[in-house]
């Protein structure tokens, strides 16, 4: 377990900036980390597989779409439509925050009893993925704001990208790569979506997009 | 040649971005469109599984890649152009995004039509959500936004489950102590000495996954409003192609269970999501006051109606797989022709649109006739297929299910015909359909095109068809 120990320090990390994410208002704060944590993440290879050419491409391509280009994209979407916080959540903080460490340690307990390997057993990818996926899946469900479920989409993508970093050998790095450009459009054309839904209804609240329903 | 199927609507999606001319830029569509399908033709006239070199074993053709492929390239050949006559009557709207977009579309569905690589296979399906987002965001009004945002998001949301379900396959691997490959031939191979457990988490994953993509109940909640706010022409390849590509997806994680020994597990599953898509839809179509909205429950319906049959087996797969050519077929005829009765009366509301037949004479009769056809009525090659399916199911004594088909598809047959007819018949409302747009060939030859094309297959299937069916329908086949 010992030489897994930097790397279990950047996951605890993660589980920090879920549970920052989960509580706060802020948009800008909230854009820069799921930055951070992206760029965390992208460590990760680097610590769990040495720096072989395939780890080092993964983490640099992976800081630079997640930690840098994406954050960019949002950034630049909050900028264009002057919104600065998420004012009205479908569940308050508190709630989610208290949900956020329910989901945690349910992943922490839960993970205890996979049928793991030898090698993961004990060890804290499993349930820092399952928490990331749960604390993406809790944003996307309880924030109003486009740009706020976007960030949940991210974060979701970020547990994913844990558990796959178990797993690197059955990724090759062609599929990586397309995996993080699909990841690159995707927000791209999220971020101008949320700048033509602030054009047309003057507020990037979802809650508005109410008109298609039986 | 596959190369040459990916790159051409790739480097034509390029070349749309570049062209500065409105005018000139949407006959690359059908240029494209038809070189793809001379491609497609002769891709599957090589018969045996061929793989490209290049990209080691990541890209090959086999028979459900010939069937998918087949099925994409002549569904887009006929929508593109159609797209002509469409897009010169709207030319002040601009199309630089919406023809490139068009194209990247045909490459990603064609890319995930012959993936022989799981990561592969969910990058191009995800390639398949953002270059078709821009499609449906065409008419840039509030509600084509809520649609292509809750596409989006729910799409996207989706895909990224199917990924998680897709690295559990993977972990299935490790933990059995198989060769850990996403390559969907080591799969098949090694996947007897999987991990039971992870391989039906990874299981269930990507059946919620793709499922979401191809649009199972209660998964669909993005289609009535991605069809309802699209283009006719978006709507037809969405529910022709897009769900298609989708439906490859869990053909593939099917084909995995079986290999594994657990395609029993799996094909209940299976055979669980296509009631409950035959539920909802015949829930949600009766006194739908939106025809476009109308067609995207049908396109729920159909999704179940494929479930089924590929989870009875045995007749029932063949029937599938002849009724996954005939779905998107129809969908065509109908989602094109409903486009042109929208755009004749400036509206899909029943209310408001009445007596098409006397303002649109052809569009409204392919309507019709569109209908008569998805809703299994003879001639159709739907009915054939249909009723393959049904003779499995009641073959194979499961007659409570075969039952409950019966039901929602009379329910249905009811439900849509109410709709379909009183848009049909009846006389206009005053001052409605005073809008510019007049019948032409161009936006009414393709969906005659296609509805002959399912009405010939309806009579007589060559054998060359009925080969490349059965050969898609044998990759199902569980062996002992």
């Amino acid at each position: 377990m010992d030489n897994y120990n930097p790397a279990n320090l950047l996951l605890l990390l993660v589980i920090l900036f879920n549970f920052f994410l989960l509580g706060s208002s802020r948009l800008g704060a909230c854009i820069r980390t799921v930055a951070i944590q992206g760029g965390i993440l992208s460590l990760l290879p680097l610590f769990l597989h040495g720096f072989t050419g395939h780890a080092l491409i993964l983490a640099g391509g992976a800081f630079l779409l997640k930690g840098l280009a994406i954050p960019f994209l949002l950034l630049r979407a909050i900028r264009q439509v002057h919104i600065k916080r998420e004012m009205e959540p479908l569940l308050g903080y508190v709630p989610t925050l208290l949900l956020g460490t329910l989901a945690t340690a349910g992943a922490f307990i839960f993970s205890d009893r996979l049928p793991l390997i030898e090698a993961h057993r004990g060890s804290l990818f499993i349930p820092v993925g399952l928490a990331t996926l749960a604390t993406g899946f809790l944003m996307l469900i309880t924030r109003r704001k486009a740009i706020t479920q976007a960030l949940g989409y991210l974060i979701f993508e970020n547990g994913v990208f844990i558990f796959g970093m178990l797993l690197a050998e059955a990724m090759p790095l062609m599929v990586e790569a397309g995996v993080l450009l699909d990841l690159l459009v995707a927000v791209f054309v999220m971020g101008i979506v949320m700048h033509q839904i602030n054009r047309e209804f003057s507020t990037m609240n979802t809650g508005q997009l109410s008109s298609l329903r039986e | 040649m596959i190369a040459a199927l990916l790159l051409l609507p790739l480097f034509g999606g390029l070349a749309a971005f570049l062209l500065p001319s409105d005018r000139w830029r949407p006959l690359l569509l059908p240029v494209c469109g038809l070189a793809h399908l001379i491609l497609t033709f002769f891709v599957i006239q090589d018969g045996q599984t061929v793989s490209l070199p290049l990209a080691g074993n990541w890209i090959a053709v086999d028979p459900f890649s010939r069937l998918i492929l087949l099925i994409v390239s002549l569904l887009f050949c006929g929508c593109s152009i159609y797209a002509l006559g469409y897009l010169r009557y709207r030319i002040a709207w601009g199309n630089r995004i919406f023809v490139s977009c068009l194209l990247l579309f045909l490459s990603a569905m064609s890319l995930a039509a012959v993936a022989r690589h799981l990561g592969l296979l969910w990058v191009a399906v995800e390639a398949t959500t953002v270059a078709s987002a821009p499609l449906i965001y065409y008419n840039r009004n509030r509600l084509s936004i809520e649609a292509t945002w809750k596409y989006l998001i729910l799409c996207s949301v989706g895909i990224a489950l199917a990924m998680l379900g897709i690295l559990f396959v993977a972990y299935a691997a490790l933990a059995g102590g198989a060769q850990v490959s996403l390559q969907f031939d080591d799969i098949l191979q090694g996947a007897a000495h999987y991990s039971t457990p992870w391989l039906r988490a990874g299981f269930v994953f990507l059946l919620v996954g793709f499922g979401t993509k191809a649009g199972f109940a209660p998964l669909h909640t993005w289609k009535p409003d991605a069809y309802g706010e699209a283009p006719g022409l978006v709507g037809a390849l969405l529910a022709g192609g897009l769900t298609s590509v989708a439906f490859l997806a869990l053909l593939r994680t099917l084909q995995i269970m079986d290999a594994a020994g657990d395609g029993a597990m799996a094909r209940e599953a299976f055979l669980a999501m296509g009631l409950v898509s035959l539920g909802f839809a015949a829930v949600f179509v009766i006194r739908q006051p939106d025809f476009k909205r109308l067609l995207a429950y049908s396109s729920v319906e159909h999704m179940g109606i494929l479930a089924i049959g590929v989870a009875i087996g045995g007749v029932a797969a063949f029937g599938a797989m002849l009724h996954l050519m005939n779905n998107a077929l129809t969908k065509g005829v109908l989602f094109l022709s409903a486009g042109n009765i929208h755009r004749r009366f400036a509206s899909k509301r029943v209310g408001e649109v009445q007596g098409a037949i006397t303002l649109v004479p052809v569009s409204a009769s392919l309507f019709l006739l569109g209908f008569l056809a998805i809703t299994g009525s003879p001639p159709f090659a739907p009915f054939i297929s249909e009723f393959t399916i049904l003779r499995g199911i009641f073959s194979g004594g499961h007659y409570l299910t075969g039952a409950l088909f019966l039901f929602f598809l009379a329910v249905i047959f009811i439900g849509m015909g109410s709709t379909v007819l009183s848009v049909v018949f009846g006389t206009p409302l005053e001052r409605k359909g005073d809008t510019n747009y007049r019948e032409t060939l161009m936006t009414t030859g393709t969906p005659l095109v296609l509805l002959l094309i399912i009405l010939f297959l309806g009579l007589s299937l060559p054998e060359p068809a009925r080969k490349l069916f059965a050969e898609a329908a044998a990759l199902l086949e569980v062996k002992p």
